[in-house]
């Protein structure tokens, strides 16, 4: 998976899942306040990480993930195999 | 004490997903049994049941409100949103005022069944999600109505097997005429996945006459061979006479009485003497005599023990007077944790549109029971009181007595 697909597939299941208006994510913008999340869906971020990429988060990895970007980083340094770049 | 009287109706059932279809069912004399055909391929003796459609909650629920949310906690709560509008009890109603809720459930199978099934194939709790907690206890659609409806009031569920919905109106009754409550959303749901239904399957209790699904359940007749399960939510707005005339409400009709008893035996077999004291006591309760009442909306679910007892019951109490009678399960199948509130809102649009749902497929009825006075095809008729009966496992009873006001 290329940078840009791990990127497209994250967003494809905020939008889906999370139901945030796909033209609110953007990389700057904060991830907790974007997405509305209370405590219990961190639980649900979890599974759908699990689902789509097949590593399990650890809930305190959470805390150092501001931003969309921080998000985007955080997994595509997690997706196992190496990480094209164009 | 005060009166107690019943402000609003919903429900979302396989005879309708709303008053207007479920009227038209009832007069009609409709039946929503169909088949499930892969409870064959799990094993089931029966593939039958009452048919209700998925509601679509994605634009009336955030995604936060709907993961919770169990299968019979959508039917409930589209029976709720229908029954706070005939109510007329809006958003800012319910933020300022004292509302509770107090509905019937007694299982939720499947949510617990899939969190086990994601555990066995990943080992980790985390990955079961959110939701399935909120979905799988049997408060699942009080804790979830609640919430969502932002309620102020009393809050739990009632679980005592297939009288539960209607044991749930009967404590709100109680609550609001001894001046603790003032209005109280009370019903039952159902869950109607063949997750759920298995083990009653294998009690050989389920109808067997798949060949032809609407013809399957047939209260008091002869040739019924068992119940077909079925589910939905159904709500019953109930509050004191004092608040609905207060907020200018439209009463639809007042609860008079609530029996109950516990048959003291055997865990699934019904008995005569249990029902018995159940009407005896609503009627009590309702302080009129049996000729007062013009119909009855009969527990009889299509078995072979339980319609018979009930007939005797309900001979031994009313023989005399011979109120119009009719099983609505005989269109819906048994709503079971649902049935008593259900049938409740069926009674009620029977009493506000003038008639008496037919008892539908029954052709010859016991001959023990012959002296009952079965609708067989719809009646129209003026009713001004009516009872509807509920029981459940375990010998539970309940009798309910809602008059015109």
């Amino acid at each position: 998976m290329t940078r840009e697909e791990i990127i497209d597939r994250v967003n494809g299941f905020l939008v889906e899942e999370f139901e945030v208006d796909a033209d609110a994510i953007k990389p700057e913008a904060n991830l907790k306040e974007t997405l509305k999340l209370d405590s219990l869906d961190y639980v649900d971020l979890v599974v759908e990480i699990e689902s789509n990429f097949g590593f399990k988060v650890k809930p305190e990895d959470f805390q150092t993930i501001h931003t969309f970007q921080d998000f985007y980083e955080y997994i595509i340094a997690k997706v196992k195999g190496p990480v094209e770049t164009k | 004490m005060n009166r107690v009287v019943i402000t609003g109706i919903g429900i979302y059932s396989c005879i309708g997903r709303n008053l207007e279809e479920v009227r038209n069912s009832l007069y009609e004399g409709k039946s929503g049994i169909g088949l499930d055909p892969v409870r064959k391929e799990w094993g089931f003796r029966s593939a039958l049941t009452g048919v209700v459609n998925k509601p679509d909650l994605k634009e009336l629920l955030t995604r936060r409100q709907r993961v919770g949310l169990s299968e019979q906690g959508e039917y409930a709560y589209m029976a709720t949103l229908e029954a706070l509008k005939v109510a007329g009890l809006d958003e800012d109603f319910l933020a300022k005022e004292e509302v509770g809720i107090i509905y019937g459930n007694d299982s939720s199978a499947k949510p617990s069944i899939e969190a086990f099934e994601q555990l066995r194939i990943k080992k980790d709790t985390t990955l079961i999600g959110s939701g399935s907690i909120f979905q799988s206890m049997n408060s699942t659609v009080t804790m979830n109505l609640s919430t969502i409806f932002k309620l102020k009031g009393i809050n739990f569920t009632v679980s005592a097997a297939c009288a539960s919905g209607s044991h749930a109106i009967g404590l709100g009754y109680m609550m609001i005429k001894s001046g603790m409550q003032e209005l109280i959303i009370c019903g039952g749901a159902q869950e109607i996945n063949y997750h759920s239904m298995g083990s009653f399957d294998g009690l050989s209790t389920f109808s067997v006459r798949e060949q032809e699904p609407e013809r399957a359940s047939r209260p008091f007749d002869k040739n019924r061979d068992g119940l077909i399960p079925s589910g939905g939510g159904a709500t019953v707005i109930i509050e004191s006479y004092e608040s609905a005339v207060r907020r200018g409400a439209n009463i639809l009709g007042e609860i008079i009485g609530y029996g109950f008893s516990s048959n003291g035996d055997h865990i699934s077999a019904p008995n005569v003497a249990g029902p018995t004291k159940s009407l005896e006591m609503a009627l009590r309760q309702a302080g009129i005599r049996a000729n007062d009442v013009q119909y009855i909306n009969a527990h009889a679910t299509s078995t072979i023990a339980g319609d018979l007892s009930e007939g005797k019951a309900i001979f031994n109490v009313f023989g005399d007077s011979r109120p119009l009678i009719s099983s609505t399960k005989s269109m819906t199948g048994h709503e079971m944790w649902m049935a008593g509130a259900s049938e409740i809102v069926y009674s009620m649009l029977m009493m506000e549109n003038g008639f008496v749902a037919p008892n539908i497929n029954l052709e010859n009825p016991e001959e023990e029971l012959l002296g009952l006075n079965f609708a067989y095809n719809v009646v129209e008729k003026d009713i001004n009181v009516f009872l509807s009966n509920s029981f459940g496992f375990g010998g539970t009873n309940s009798s309910l007595i809602v008059r015109k006001v």
